[in-house]
């Protein structure tokens, strides 16, 4: 069935995300939707879904117009959704999970028998391979993506969409979706794949069309180069390589030391297992890895969040286990955490306030108990001058910016003041291209002024671009540090878990 | 702090905190256990006498068993060791899960009734009043806790059962008496928690009120109330408005001839069988229905459950009403299921110690069960062993049992897990 949409609006007040949308896919066809984040790309397929009413605008399925007042509707209609959060209930079976809302009934009580099949059936059609009695929350992120697919798949998904269905998963992983997603267009299926990866892009689109502050701004051929498609989705010429000289001083002696790190979580579990890892003054190490290996558990141990059981952390000589963040922050260790809503910025506090939040109570800001209102003006003046940060005023509190704005926040704040070591968590993630050009330009720059850099990113490609060398994390444990120009492939063989030796062997 | 990624509930747990709580524990149930073998076995309350146990009612007709006539000392000493050897076990053994829970349930029952050997020694004690009590204690406990089950399946906290037992009793006893008819009181008490219960969810979900200060003032509102009305017309003319009624105990013929359990639990009146089959009816649904899938992934994981076309919201408000029917049904007992008027603040803080049901039960029904079993017996021994004038003050003895109560959760239940979404309201977008 092919879907159109005709001229779609949305409004959020002011804010129009979706502004005039058309867009088209046929039965068998692979349509890319690339777009930065904060385009309008996620509110255009929770429309589609049925989970927001546009504003204006016509939804057409297979030609007749199509009011979506709810999933429920959506789902009728034929058309399913791979959410970049997955929509499954952890402690469910794979079987309970692709029934429910759908389930099928022997008098009063459930069908697990018949739900079971069902999933058999889909999963060997579309060579799925997914076991209906694993409990979801046990699975893999890569299986639980095929457990959404089937669960689409199951209710007779005639369009299916994937939003960001790669952000989560290993080279791999995308690769073995990539080829689910070739069969299911060789059945017919029409499918929108969302994305702001132009790699992916160009392995698997059949056509793309271009959004860019809620409109379509082009459409293009998978032909097109990846800087035409970067130029595009951004609206000016980008650099996507990062310009930077290989790394000085290769043989200097480490500034930054860790040996055998430990840290167990409450259940007890080693989720930092024995690691150990050196970094040299101006190099640039880079921790790959999927999602949930230990890399959040590293980074808190280095800044002092969490204590670990075991094991040492030496920065320019120094011990620094033990000793609180505070302290380590003020010995010179500069932290931009994973997640800065969270742990990177006090959403409702201003820009400026945010840009001091570690040394409000220091000269030249505190003094004696109380702060000085006028430093903190002027230094936040100079802040957002010197990183670009788009605001509307230094009094703006730091949760209306766009994702790449606060996070340029977070990196102004731990970059201006005299660092002796920068830790780096997902530095451009939920950021725009432009902002991520100019991060990624700061991390060198700190780099180049001698500072070791500890990157974590599981951007695969972030890692590999920004690196002098990598290591590899998998399951708590650094399974190995390779050179930056290893290949992708050998990179994603390590994050899997595959046996180093191996790999290298190959 | 960032949550940890990797899913800790589903892997053994081998960590250094479990050994040490096997170690302490261990040595723990020793030195409690060898107490027992000091002061049970060996103390002068039990030397040269015998201890009798009665195992029938007074009134029971059926099959009876002979009363139990034992020498005090020895027997309460054979089970102080039993229980010291339990702790020997968790102490030298790896238990796991399972085995770890019949260990700590031997220790605490071959405890419980060294305890019983020595309090009873030189007289003797009704076991099968004991249990008839722990029956009757437990009835609105498993019905409290089967409300909240419910309630916190499908993500709604609900503290305010006390509030419902409350209103349930207040107007079972009013409308039974106003109108003579005990089936009409039954239906007015659980439509009253059923409000109660909808009201409850209407200010979670819709005014995103926080929920566990929601219940607690809900519960002073409902307290409120019926004082109130006790006091304004129900007191005034207790004859028509507030008399002492009950349903008439229904014998189940050839059970209730059971030895023991036989007229505990099948002689009873019509809403202790009524509680009997909710469990069985909410345990079966909640796990093996469509109605119980679709309240398990609403308090799981809202968004997903609304991405497949299931209304959280009317789910919730469902849910809510008809755990407040069951909740009001707990509060019916307290009047017209045991001869009882209304009084102010009757239910005494039974409808929190339900909510801990629900905990110590891991939000199961059958668990709740168990759990109200389990504080209902705690009621039930101390009015036992009050009367057997033994050196332990009274206070202590009330508190004796809930004191091994929790000391059974903490070894027994372990880490529990609330489902994920309770106590959220859902919001979309």
């Amino acid at each position: 069935m092919a879907l159109e949409l005709r001229g779609i609006t949305k409004r959020f007040g002011s804010l129009v995300a979706n502004d005039a949308i058309d867009l088209e896919v046929r039965p068998g066809e692979i349509h890319c939707l690339l777009g930065e984040n904060g385009a309008g790309k996620s509110t255009l397929m929770n429309i589609l879904y049925g989970l927001y009413q546009p504003d204006e605008g016509e939804i057409r399925v297979g030609g007749s117009p199509l009011r979506l007042d709810g999933p429920r509707s959506a789902i009728n209609a034929g058309i399913g959704m791979v959410h970049q959060h997955f929509m499954l209930v952890p402690v469910f079976t794979v079987a309970e999970n692709v029934m429910l809302g759908d389930e099928r009934v022997k008098g009063p009580l459930l069908d697990q028998g018949a739900a079971r099949r069902h999933v058999r059936e889909v999963s060997e059609r579309y060579g799925l391979a997914v076991d209906p009695d694993a409990t979801v929350g046990d699975l893999p992120v890569g299986v639980q993506q095929r457990v959404e697919i089937v669960k689409a798949l199951t209710r007779n998904a005639k369009i299916l969409i994937l939003d960001e269905p790669t952000a989560v998963l290993t080279p791999q992983e995308t690769r073995e979706l990539f080829t689910v997603m070739g069969r299911l267009r060789e059945a017919g299926t029409a499918i929108v794949f969302i994305t702001h990866k132009l790699k992916e892009v160009k392995a698997i689109a059949d056509r793309i069309t271009v959004i860019r502050r809620g409109k379509v701004v082009g459409t293009a051929d998978p032909s097109a180069s990846e800087s035409e498609l970067a130029a595009l989705m951004v609206g000016r010429q980008v650099r996507l390589k990062v310009e930077k000289e290989p790394a000085r001083d290769t043989g200097a002696a480490p500034a930054f030391s860790v040996r055998d790190l430990t840290v167990r979580n409450l259940a007890g579990q080693a989720v930092v297992d024995g690691v150990s890892l050196d970094i040299r003054p101006g190099e640039v190490l880079g921790v790959a890895g999927v999602q949930g290996n230990g890399q959040t558990e590293l980074t808190q141990a280095v800044l002092g969040l969490i204590e670990p059981e075991s094991g040492s952390i030496v920065l320019d000589g120094a011990e620094l286990t033990g000793r609180s963040p505070r302290e380590r922050l003020r010995a010179g260790l500069g932290f931009v955490p994973e997640d800065r809503g969270h742990d990177g910025l006090v959403g409702t506090a201003s820009v400026a306030e945010n840009l001091i939040l570690d040394l409000y109570d220091r000269p030249p800001f505190g003094r004696r108990g109380t702060m000085d209102v006028r430093e903190v003006r002027r230094n936040a003046a100079q802040r957002v001058e010197e990183f670009d940060i788009r605001t509307t005023s230094i009094e703006q509190p730091v949760g209306e910016l766009s994702g790449g704005n606060q996070q340029k926040v977070v990196v102004a704040r731990e970059m201006s003041r005299p660092l002796r070591m920068l830790v780096i968590s997902q530095p451009t993630r939920g950021v725009d291209v432009g902002a991520m050009e100019f991060i990624h330009q700061r991390i060198i720059r700190e780099r180049d002024q001698g500072r070791p850099v500890l990157l974590v990113s599981t951007e695969l490609d972030e890692v590999m671009a920004l690196s002098d060398r990598v290591a590899v994390m998998y399951g708590g444990k650094i399974v190995a540090v390779v050179p930056a120009d290893t290949s992708t492939e050998k990179i994603g063989l390590l994050m899997a878990g595959a046996n180093p030796e191996d790999v290298v062997d190959e | 702090m960032t949550a940890t990624v990797l899913p800790p509930e589903n892997l053994a747990p081998t960590g250094a905190g479990v050994q040490r709580g096997r170690l302490y524990g261990g040595i723990a149930m020793i030195v409690v256990g060898l107490y027992g073998v000091w002061a049970f076995g060996l103390g002068s309350r039990t030397s040269g006498v015998d201890t009798r146990f009665v195992l029938n009612l007074s009134n029971a007709t059926g099959l009876t068993l002979p009363d139990l006539t034992f020498p005090a000392g020895p027997v309460a000493l054979v089970l102080a060791v039993l229980a010291a050897l339990c702790g020997a076990a968790k102490l030298a053994l790896p238990l796991s899960g399972r085995r770890n829970a019949a260990v700590m349930g031997v220790f605490l029952l071959s405890y419980v009734l060294a305890f019983l050997v020595w309090a009873a020694a030189g007289q003797s004690l009704n076991l099968a009043a004991v249990l008839e009590a722990t029956v009757l204690a437990a009835v609105p406990l498993v019905l409290g806790a089967l409300a909240g089950v419910m309630g916190e399946r499908s993500g709604v906290i609900n503290v305010g059962i006390e509030g419902q037992f409350l209103l349930g009793a207040c107007t079972a006893a009013f409308t039974a008496s106003l109108t003579g008819s005990l089936w009409a009181g039954m239906a007015a008490g659980c439509l009253a928690g059923g409000l109660f219960g909808l009201l409850l969810a209407v200010f979670a979900q819709r005014y995103l009120v926080e929920q566990v200060v929601l219940g607690v003032v809900l519960t002073m509102l409902a307290t409120g109330l019926t004082g109130f009305f006790y006091e304004s017309v129900m007191q005034r003319d207790s004859i028509t408005y507030n008399q002492a009624l009950s349903f008439p105990d229904l014998e189940i013929p050839l059970l209730s001839k059971l030895p023991l359990i036989g007229p505990v639990l099948f002689d009873q009146n019509i809403i202790v069988y009524l509680a009997m089959a909710l469990i069985a009816l909410v345990h079966v649904a909640l796990f093996r229905t469509r109605w119980g899938l679709r309240t398990r992934a609403v308090g799981e994981h809202p968004t997903a459950a609304d991405t497949v076309g299931i209304n959280v919201i009317r789910t919730r408000y469902l849910n809510m009403f008809a755990a407040g029917l069951i909740a009001g049904l707990g509060g019916v007992w307290l009047t017209i299921g045991l001869n009882i008027s209304f009084n102010k603040n009757m239910a005494a803080g039974q409808g929190f110690i339900a909510l801990a049901a629900v905990i110590f039960g891991r939000w199961s029904p059958v668990g709740a069960l168990w759990a109200a079993l389990l504080f209902g017996f705690a009621g039930g021994l101390s009015t036992a062993v009050q009367p057997l004038q033994t050196p332990v003050p009274t206070s202590f003895l009330t508190m004796l049992p809930y004191l091994a109560t929790i000391f059974a959760v903490a070894g027994l239940v372990g880490h529990v897990r609330a489902p994920a979404a309770d106590g959220q309201p859902y919001t979309k977008g």
